[in-house]
């Protein structure tokens, strides 16, 4: 993948978002576009983790989580306003990130599928014990972000749904810009020398554990800040948030659109959001038809889809 | 005969996707999956049954009702995702749902916003305390099932209990009410102890309850098959005390998941629906109940349970509330809901104020007890 | 004292669960390299299919024949239609696979059987067995022999027979063991078939203990992938003792510290374990090749 392709996706990706709402038929579809965004911005990160440096992990939700109660719970507790606590839930995932990852980021393969598991875990088991504090696992309701009302007065009517669509494609664009930027860097040429091979990218004296612990804590700010996004978004909150599905379904979307680009995470985001609306005409049938279209995806391509259908196109010599 | 009924009730989902001739449209979102199905799956096919029926007898003032059912899975993200879908996609005229607590605020904020009157089927006090304009509940409080248990206790001169409890969203609630009133009823709980969703054995909690001195009975709030389980450890270790369960394990089924002997003199606060057939005559839910029990269990070929009553009575009130209104004018229909007076249902029978959108009081609690592993009433 | 004993019994019973669903991991691992994340629907499975054949009528042996053979062709189906087709896949796609057929066979269950909990009689009846002061379910030497039985077994099948051996070579360098002569295909095949077969076999022993219902697959999944973690994945003794104490791990925690607590307690165990032995306890070290 060169670097011009990833700029012009970036590009295509923003054309798509600015057109795609002159077929809305119904203010529904905004809300189904800002879920694409804000799990697409996840996954991101996990882009940076699993496609950059070649790590997993099993937990991310944990820090969705994170940001998720930031948002529910700072502006409450501590006064400040939600845009400020997302940066607060950005910044506690960011340290706790560097002081897990440092221990957990020696683990390979499973073994660090399951530190991160287990870390998932007590993030999510923490949120749904501490019913003083969390509300327990019925959840509690998030302060509203105060930006629309802002935008009102300033003579600029945005329905929710508008609203979150706007500043959720904003956000993702963002996100993207700055992943690009981060593969390109030098960074991000040591993370995905070390994907090739660790004990090759340690010979020619790349410090892997830096730039794996690097990866690990931007694709924490990442989750967080998505969890935070979709906590005021839709003004409450459970700890299934933190969940270990959650972190599953992330992981699914980042290898479904293909790990090894930032726009393939948009479009696995995109498939996974938007699956189990479309399957509903299929009633009970809806999780049997969801688990064979995910097998017969990996099978066809293995890649992800992104990736797998560039190949082919290019392949067809189009 | 499952299979066929699968079959139809697909067939029936996809005609109403594509029916033209439907006219008043009724939306739901229930947790049919995951790990509320529980109480998603009755209350779906409780809800589909209904429909059918109603339409069959020719609807309300003449008009059919279309049912938009989506399966939220018990994911509160889905559940709202939904509700913005039957709101502004399908133009639903009223919501029936949330099997959850978790799921029903979720579709809360989206009713109050656009204005569509929404009865929940999920326990917690705080759907209806504050009392919202468009929102409205069927189930008992689990508050109310703390306080119908507690005044048990008080009548068997019990004051120290300990308590077990699951620690899902049901669990959680009610323990957290129960110890809020347990005071006002004369009943400290000496030791608290929780399991999670899928534990396999709970030997150790109730052991470490078991030698608490002057535990004097046992509460177990909680749904599924962490109930069942602490029953069967209860009699496994010989434990001497009266166990109450909590309304979520209110269904025929709980006594054969408990087995028999363990279940027996099992206590807890239950509706109409487990004791239909030895009800008096003349009690007024009597009718109401049977008819629900009959069909449904005729219809697919399994118990009743609470929850699928709760659907049931979700069904009759918004129905009747369109029938009254005369319109599908959603705040129309609100209006007529908010005056419901003295609607029977198989929880109870509802009076709902402007102060009062859960309508129901203690007398629709039952205190059941298992006796010779059937449900006798002890009131 | 008798407190410790019914803590400890209690952990055994419950670490058995967990060493039966681990037990289960080990041979498609020992193939394939892949964790199989659909190997809690087979013990699901295991329990259904038993539940309805009783039901039916069929006594329970049969009934469990059944379930065992349904679910091994099920798994040996997984292997033909999902695994084989993608081979070469790098092994991430490889478990969202397995994801996506844990997804699938949870949806087929549903609708071809019900959403409700069911339960099984116990083999041996309901009477408590007292030893030491503390209460034993019957059921609860079935699962702990079953357990034990299972690693035996597998222990031999690994160390003592030409076809563990040609599993584990199989694993090891796919290439190699063509070229000396394994047939990798059935080796596949049987690994599936023997892994589910193990899960539904578990299915049947603990489904008098835990009850069992279509979405319960994803519990023990979880718990048994910890489970085999902890011991050293792809070591049947790996999976055995990391079961067992997994089991004992939140028996005692929940008995001596805070019952709301215990898995946390279990997970940071099982970190700290990882820790200072980053392959389990049992793993073997590999070494990356460049």
């Amino acid at each position: 993948m060169t670097l011009k392709n990833n700029w012009v996706q970036l590009a295509i990706l923003a054309v798509i978002i600015v057109i795609l709402p002159t077929f809305f038929p119904s203010g529904y579809y905004y809300r189904v576009g800002a879920l694409v965004f804000v799990n697409a911005l996840s996954v991101v990160g996990l882009v940076i983790l699993i496609g950059y440096a070649g790590q997993i992990s099993l937990g991310h939700a944990g820090f969705a989580g994170i940001g998720a109660y930031a948002c529910a719970l700072a502006p409450v507790h501590l006064g400040i306003p939600p845009v400020l606590a997302i940066l607060l839930g950005a910044a506690i995932s960011a340290v706790l990130a560097l002081l897990i990852g440092r221990p957990i980021l020696r683990l390979k393969g499973y073994y660090l599928g399951v530190a991160t598991l287990g870390f998932g875990i007590l993030v999510s088991m923490v949120l749904s014990n501490e019913r003083g504090l969390t509300g327990g696992p019925d959840g509690m309701s998030v302060p509203s972000l105060g930006l629309r009302p802002l935008l009102r007065d300033m003579g600029l009517r945005l329905s929710g749904g508008e609203f979150w669509y706007i500043f959720n494609a904003a956000a993702l664009l963002i996100g993207i810009w700055i992943a690009i930027n981060l593969y390109q860097s030098a960074t991000g040429r040591a993370m995905r020398a070390l994907h090739g091979s660790e004990t090759a990218a340690q010979t020619v004296g790349i410090d892997v554990a830096r730039f794996k612990l690097q990866a690990f804590i931007i694709s924490a700010v990442y989750a967080s800040v998505g969890g935070s996004l979709l906590a005021l978004q839709n003004g409450f909150i459970t700890p299934d948030v933190a969940g270990f599905m959650h972190s599953v379904e992330m992981v699914t979307m980042a290898v479904l659109g293909g790990v090894g680009s930032v726009l393939g995470a948009t479009f696995g985001a995109a498939v996974l959001t938007l699956l189990p609306q479309i399957l509903t005409v299929f009633h009970e049938y809806e999780h049997l038809v969801l688990g064979l279209v995910m097998i017969l995806v990996m099978i066809f391509l293995p890649l992800g889809l992104l990736p797998s259908l560039a190949a082919r196109i290019r392949w067809r010599g189009v | 005969m499952k299979v066929t009924n699968t079959a139809l009730a697909t067939l029936m989902v996809l005609g109403t996707v594509t029916g033209a001739a439907a006219d008043i449209k009724l939306g739901a979102s229930l947790s049919a999956s995951g790990p509320a199905a529980f109480l998603g799956d009755p209350e779906a096919k409780t809800l589909y049954m209904l429909v059918d029926d109603l339409n069959a007898k020719g609807g309300i003032n003449g008009e059919k009702i279309e049912l938009v059912i989506y399966d939220d899975g018990g994911d509160p993200n889905k559940a709202r995702t939904f509700a913005t879908r039957l709101v502004e996609d399908d133009e639903v005229v009223a919501i029936i749902g949330g099997s959850t607590t978790g799921t029903t605020m979720s579709i809360l904020s989206v009713a109050e916003d656009e204005g569509i009157p929404f009865i929940s089927l999920a326990g917690a006090i705080q759907i209806i305390d504050p009392v919202r304009e468009y929102v409205f509940k069927t189930p008992h409080t689990d508050r109310m099932a703390c306080e119908k248990i507690f005044t048990d206790m008080q009548k068997n001169g019990i004051t120290k209990i300990g308590m077990i409890s699951g620690t899902g969203g049901f669990g959680a609630s009610m323990e957290a009410q129960c110890v809020d009133v347990a005071g006002n009823y004369g009943v400290e709980i000496l030791v608290q102890e929780t399991y999670s969703r899928q534990d396999a054995d709970m030997t150790p909690q109730l052991t470490k309850i078991k030698s608490t001195e002057g535990v004097e009975a046992v509460l177990n709030p909680g749904f599924g098959q962490g109930p069942a389980i602490v029953t069967r450890n209860y009699a496994q270790l010989g434990i001497d005390l009266p166990l109450y369960q909590s309304h979520g394990v209110a269904s025929d089924g709980f006594i054969e998941l408990a087995g028999k002997e363990a279940a027996e003199g099992v206590r807890l606060p239950g509706t109409a629906l487990l004791i239909a057939d030895i009800m008096e005559e003349g009690d007024p839910q009597k009718e109401v109940v049977i008819a629900y029990k009959t069909a449904y269990e005729e219809e697919y070929g399994e118990a009743v349970s609470t929850f699928g009553g709760y659907a049931h009575d979700a069904f009759r009130l918004m129905t009747d509330a369109m029938a009254r209104a005369g319109s599908s004018d959603p705040s129309a229909i609100r209006d007529a809901l908010e005056a419901t007076s003295g609607m029977v249902g198989t929880t109870g029978t509802y009076t709902f104020s402007p102060d009062d959108h859960l309508g129901l009081d203690l007398s629709a609690f039952r205190m059941l007890e298992i006796r010779d592993g059937k449900w006798t009433s002890i009131d | 004292m008798d407190a410790l004993m019914q803590f400890v019994f209690s952990g055994l019973t419950v670490g058995a669960v967990y060493a039966l669903v681990a037990l289960g991991f080990t041979i498609i691992y020992n193939a394939s390299d892949v964790v199989n994340f659909a190997q809690g629907e087979f013990v699901m499975l295991g329990g259904m299919i038993t539940v309805f054949a009783f039901d039916a009528g069929l006594p329970l042996p049969l009934a469990a024949l059944l379930a065992i053979v349904a679910t091994a062709a099920i798994g040996v189906a997984l292997n033909k239609f999902a695994i084989e087709p993608a081979r070469g896949a790098p092994v991430v796609s490889l478990i969202i696979i397995t994801i996506g057929a844990s997804i699938l066979i949870r949806g087929a269950t549903q609708v071809l059987f019900d959403k409700q909990l069911h339960r099984l009689p116990a083999f041996s009846g309901d009477d408590p067995i007292h030893l030491l002061g503390a209460t034993l379910l019957p059921q609860s030497l079935w699962v702990i022999g079953g357990a034990i039985a299972i690693f035996i077994a597998l222990w031999l099948f690994f160390t003592r027979t030409l076809l563990g051996k040609a599993v584990l070579a199989t694993a090891n360098n796919r290439l190699a063991a063509q070229l000396v002569g394994i047939n990798t295909g059935f080796v596949m095949t049987l690994s599936f078939a023997l892994s589910a077969a193990i899960g539904a076999l578990a299915g049947v022993l603990v489904t008098p203990i835990t009850l069992v219902s279509y979405d319960v697959g994803v519990g023990l999944a979880l718990k048994g992938f910890a489970a085999a973690m902890l011991g050293g994945m792809g070591n049947p003794k790996g999976a055995l003792v990391g079961g067992l104490l997994l089991g004992l791990f939140e028996a005692l925690t929940a008995g001596y510290i805070s019952s709301q607590y215990k898995e946390a307690v279990a997970f940071v165990v099982i970190l700290a374990v990882l820790f200072v032995m980053p392959q389990g306890l049992f793993g073997q070290k590999t070494t990356e090749r460049v």
